[in-house]
């Protein structure tokens, strides 16, 4: 951003979408742009419905904008593509392959085969600290395990841009706070671009150095809010006077939003 | 309130299930023969004893093996071609919406007829015989299994495939790596209702002028009131059900193990 020469990763061009449904069009995006760096973590904010999975399908290429365009690293999206990874809210685990061929799955998909997967994927969960459930099954984890699973399965996989729709919206909060923590020490040593859907607003300013305030439907970019707190951030950085000021400003804007969903 | 209930001493004396397999059978037992002592029951439901004296006899008469193998080579061949069609035709409709939208209502309304009603046609079509006897078990297993399939594959999580897609699976991955096993377990459930069609289409099947298997053996003694055989028959055909049903189930468990349990 300003000042700093960085490499643009994204490039959301004036993208809209309209769903065609039997109850007739709605309009998820008007008409939304927006540039994310390398080595951004990007957080994005808003009320329910407002369009933000429907963005983040756009960039993962499960989606087509209605018009604008998508771009990664200036080539056009036009599906998916292994240099932008997916964690789901519903972790998306394949419940008929171990823990461990979880992770291999995605090193076979990009073409790591046989034992060299096999040890590539023990390091993987290593990192998120589940080697010793490599062999259960995703039935046998509880939701911060499976979420791991599948963070480490989107690691593996070894994209340049990480999309996470929700991913701790399903957990606890001792879980939640456990495994921001764990996202925060990995990016703050690997840097890969992250671009992360939340709907706690807490969660957006302790891990993003932007946050992306959208509007009720048709959603738009409504403020693009720069958290200036240094890294390395931990729980304690919720305690800081600073934090408190963004979190009240930004608070004030979602809720003025969410009141407009409610009207 | 410490009075000393029945109900009360069972909670604490947990029974077992093989326990209460024999509780039922017992049960079953004594049922059956108060149905055979009641005037009203007793000419359909001759007691146990003379019913089991029937094993040796219908062995001896040279029917019971063959009856059993007619039967199980209708039912196996039947239920096997009417699996083989099945699980392609389903995948197809679950894949192009033409194919379903031109095949579902036809399944739907084929289904709800029961067999016996066209095995006329059938067996003017395919003459009398072993043919006509597949044609009508295939026919019947087809339609279960096409549709549970159907159900199941157009049912699967598209999170699942969502993941796989933008983990670089190509289609072909996709079918073979994700919609193959979470398949599954539709596929068993559907192979478990297809065995149990198969056998209840029998008698249908069978009324196709058959020269031997266990429906026609009922439908012959019966016209010559020989209860006690026919009942021994019926209790055949149960036999066999349970049998295929709890194999089905055994294989069931060891292949989708996986599965998250869901209580019903
Ligand atoms: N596949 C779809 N078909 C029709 N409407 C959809 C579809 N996906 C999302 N929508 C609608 O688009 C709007 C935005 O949805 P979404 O992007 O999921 O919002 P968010 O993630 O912010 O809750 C919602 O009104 C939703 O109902
Ligand atoms: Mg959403």
């Amino acid at each position: 951003m300003a000042g700093e020469a960085r490499n643009l990763k994204v490039r959301i061009d004036h993208v809209s979408k309209v769903y065609e449904t039997r109850n007739g069009p709605t309009e998820a995006l008007r008409d939304v742009s927006l540039d994310i760096c390398e080595n951004e973590f990007i957080c994005v904010v808003g009320p329910s419905g407002c369009g933000k999975s429907t963005l983040l399908n756009i960039i993962a290429g499960l989606q087509m904008p209605t018009s604008g365009k998508a771009y990664c690293n200036d080539h056009e999206i036009t599906g998916t593509g292994t240099e932008r990874g997916v964690v789901f809210q519903q972790y998306a685990l394949f419940p008929w392959l171990t823990v461990k061929k979880n992770v291999m799955f995605a090193l076979n998909m990009r073409g790591v085969k046989g034992a060299a997967a096999e040890t590539e994927a023990l390091e993987y969960l290593k990192k998120v600290d589940l080697e010793k459930f490599a062999n259960h099954y995703p039935k046998e984890l509880s939701g911060g395990m499976k979420q791991r699973v599948a963070i480490a399965r989107a690691y593996a996989a070894n994209p340049e841009v990480l999309l996470m729709d929700e991913p701790f919206g399903a957990l606890d909060a001792q879980t939640r706070t456990q495994l921001q923590s764990e996202l925060l020490e990995t990016w703050e040593k690997d840097m890969k671009t992250c671009f992360f859907i939340t709907h706690d607003v807490d969660e957006a300013i302790l891990l993003a150095q932007k946050v992306i305030i959208m509007s009720a439907r048709p959603g738009r970019i409504k403020e693009i809010v720069d958290i200036d707190i240094p890294y390395p951030r931990n729980q304690e950085t919720k305690l800081l006077p600073r934090f408190m000021e963004l979190r009240n400003h930004i608070w004030e804007q979602v809720y003025k939003e969410y009141l407009e969903v409610r009207k | 309130m410490q009075k000393n209930q029945p109900g009360a001493q069972k909670s604490r004396f947990r029974i077992p299930d093989r326990m209460w397999l024999l509780i039922s059978f017992l049960a079953a037992m004594v049922l059956w023969y108060i149905l055979s002592v009641l005037p009203a029951t007793s000419r359909c439901f001759p007691n146990v004893v003379e019913t089991m004296k029937q094993l040796p006899v219908m062995i001896q008469r040279g029917v019971l093996w063959k009856d059993i193998s007619s039967s199980m080579i209708s039912v196996l061949s039947g239920f096997g071609l009417g699996f083989v069609i099945a699980l392609p035709v389903a995948i197809l409709m679950a894949w192009y919406k033409p194919v379903r939208n031109i095949i579902e209502p036809w399944i739907e309304f084929i289904r709800n007829i029961p067999p016996l009603a066209y095995v006329p046609l059938v067996v003017i079509a395919a003459g009398v015989g072993r043919k006509p006897q597949i044609i009508v078990i295939t026919l019947a297993t087809f339609l279960t299994m096409c549709i549970t399939i159907y159900q199941g594959v157009i049912n699967i999580d598209e999170t699942l495939i969502k993941a796989a897609r933008v983990l670089g699976a190509s289609d072909k991955d996709i079918f073979i790596r994700v919609i193959a096993p979470a398949s599954l377990p539709f596929i068993l459930t559907a192979i478990r209702l297809g065995a149990s069609v198969a056998l209840t289409t029998l008698i249908a099947a069978e009324s196709t002028g058959a020269m031997a298997g266990l429906g026609m053996r009922i439908r012959s003694l019966n016209n010559a009131f020989e209860t006690k055989p026919m009942l021994l028959y019926i209790i055949i055909i149960g036999v066999i059900g349970i049998v295929i049903e709890k194999l089905i189930k055994l294989l069931e468990r060891r292949l989708t193990s996986w599965q998250e349990k869901r209580e019903i």
